[in-house]
């Protein structure tokens, strides 16, 4: 991507493979820091593998992969994780409450998450305090991924790897991540990196999109070239012709 | 007992086999051979012990237990191939058992170190290891298959591989000692052991009987708790590369 931001992290050559069968190919590009990069495609494109090479957990074959103009290989996988915050599709949570939830990244460290600073993350996540006692059987689809996302900035990534977040939501809950992926971007910069299915979603909330077939990346840059792609490939995934 | 009574219980194999076939469950095969197996091993078993406890030499005991110990890791390993190294992880584990088992029994002077006592709670042991092996196996890898997703919510918020774990590696300890407690809890209300029914129809003492089936229940408690919480121990790193990764099938 032809860009005059600076990289967050940065594609040199990447390829992956699982038992001889490619899943990435020669990816090459970069997710410009402090935006909102979208990444679709259709499914089995390679999307969520590209995200888990990006916070290391899983690591490519060859070629480069540089985070904040770093190779990946230098950090250590704890630090990058940290550094590079991911939140999965199925929002998985460990049983118990939603403080339980939130303390987990601090308990990994032997450390605690104050009451207060969890009812901070509530609130920007759009939750009541309240919450905090409730058991996540307990929570909605629209919830669990809100505490899934909060659970991640725990750790003040400077990175957030979003993986289809929204793809099992209402409308109005829909709406509501979108507004809060927005509204994490600008309050503390973090870098966004969110694959969706959702096209209408690319262009309204991405400042730059990657769509990716086949374990390619076909075509870079602006969200609004989704409006009006340049790849006959892209062009059919757009029309809605390709799954 | 005599060889012609022994071939009328026959009897008992063949019931299984019949209701097999009426019901169509396409085990009478595998019924047979099992008998035909239990008959030739046992006969067998039974000749090279009688030659052993005669010789009460130490390279005779020392081999049977290597035996032992070598068939009942050829068995579990089987339950265990996707993780790496798991024929040595179980063969470790066993010798362990072995070692740490008979130096408490032997140690404080609680059976006399004889091929009989030796080898007969050495095949208790070991057995009892492999069972508890494969129940381990089992569950483990049923545990990281069907958790991967909170093994890799643990690793992407920066948990160790240990941490990742842990809850599937729990579980499966735990549900593997399961067997081995209940069945302790009923012992005698439901169920008469074996061993001890054997030596009572064989004109024990009872108490004498009980006391010995008491050795070897708590025995069993040990060889369970050990035997799950190594295995367990040895086999998760595996599971993980050094960039503390979770491997699957690359």
């Amino acid at each position: 991507m032809k860009t005059s931001y600076k990289p967050a992290i940065h594609f040199n050559h990447v390829n992956y493979s699982v038992e001889g069968r490619p899943i990435l190919n020669t990816i090459m590009g970069s997710f410009p820091e402090g935006k909102i990069t979208t990444l679709v495609g259709p499914s089995g494109a390679g999307k969520t593998t590209l995200l888990k090479l990006c916070n290391g957990l899983l690591s490519s074959d060859s070629g480069e992969i540089y985070i904040k103009d770093k190779m990946i290989s230098s950090y250590e996988p704890v630090e990058l994780r940290r550094l590079v915050g991911m939140a999965l599709q199925s929002a998985p949570m460990i049983n118990g409450t939603v403080m339980k939830n939130l303390s987990l990244p601090l308990e990994l460290q032997g450390k605690q998450l104050p009451e207060d600073e969890a009812k901070e993350l509530l609130h920007d996540v759009g939750l009541d305090e309240e919450f905090l006692s409730r058991n996540i059987r307990d929570l909605s689809g629209g919830q669990r991924q809100k505490v899934s996302i909060a659970r991640t900035l725990v750790n003040r990534p400077q990175i957030l790897l979003l993986d289809e977040i929204t793809s099992s939501l209402d409308r109005t809950s829909l709406q509501e991540i979108e507004e809060l992926i927005v509204k994490i971007n600008r309050k503390y910069n973090t870098t966004i990196i969110w694959i969706t299915h959702n096209l209408q979603q690319a262009l309204t909330i991405g400042n730059y999109t990657w769509v990716m077939m086949d374990g390619e990346v076909i075509e870079t840059g602006k969200s609004d070239l989704l409006k009006s792609p340049v790849n006959d490939k892209v062009k059919r995934f757009v029309k809605g012709e390709v799954e | 007992m005599s060889f012609l009574t022994l071939s009328i219980t026959l009897i008992f194999v063949l019931i299984p086999i019949i209701l097999s076939k009426t019901l169509r469950l396409d085990l009478e095969k595998d019924t047979i051979i099992a008998t035909i197996r239990s008959i030739i091993q046992l006969l067998a078993v039974g000749y090279i012990l009688k030659f052993v406890f005669d010789t009460e030499s130490l390279v005779y005991i020392f081999l049977m237990v290597a035996l032992m110990i070598g068939v009942a890791t050829h068995n579990a390993q089987k339950k265990g191939a996707s993780i790496r190294g798991i024929t040595w992880k179980v063969g470790i584990t066993l010798v362990f058992v072995e070692v740490l088992t008979q130096s408490i029994l032997i140690g404080f002077n609680i059976i006399p170190a004889t091929a009989q006592y030796i080898i007969s709670i050495s095949g208790m042991v070991v057995g009892n290891s492999m069972v508890l092996s494969i129940l381990f196996l089992n569950r483990f890898t049923a545990e990281v298959e069907t958790h991967q997703d909170e093994t890799e919510l643990i690793l992407s918020l920066g948990g160790t591989p240990k941490q990742a774990i842990h809850t599937q590696l729990m579980n499966a300890i735990k549900a593997s000692m399961i067997p081995t407690i209940e069945s302790q809890k009923t012992v005698g209300l439901v169920q008469l052991p074996g061993m001890m029914s054997g030596q009572i129809i064989a004109g024990a003492d009872p108490v004498q009987a009980v006391q010995f089936q008491l050795l070897v229940m708590f025995l069993l408690l040990t060889t369970a708790a050990v035997t799950s919480v190594m295995l367990g121990f040895l086999s998760y790193p595996t599971l993980f590369n050094e960039r503390m990764q979770l491997l699957r099938g690359k």
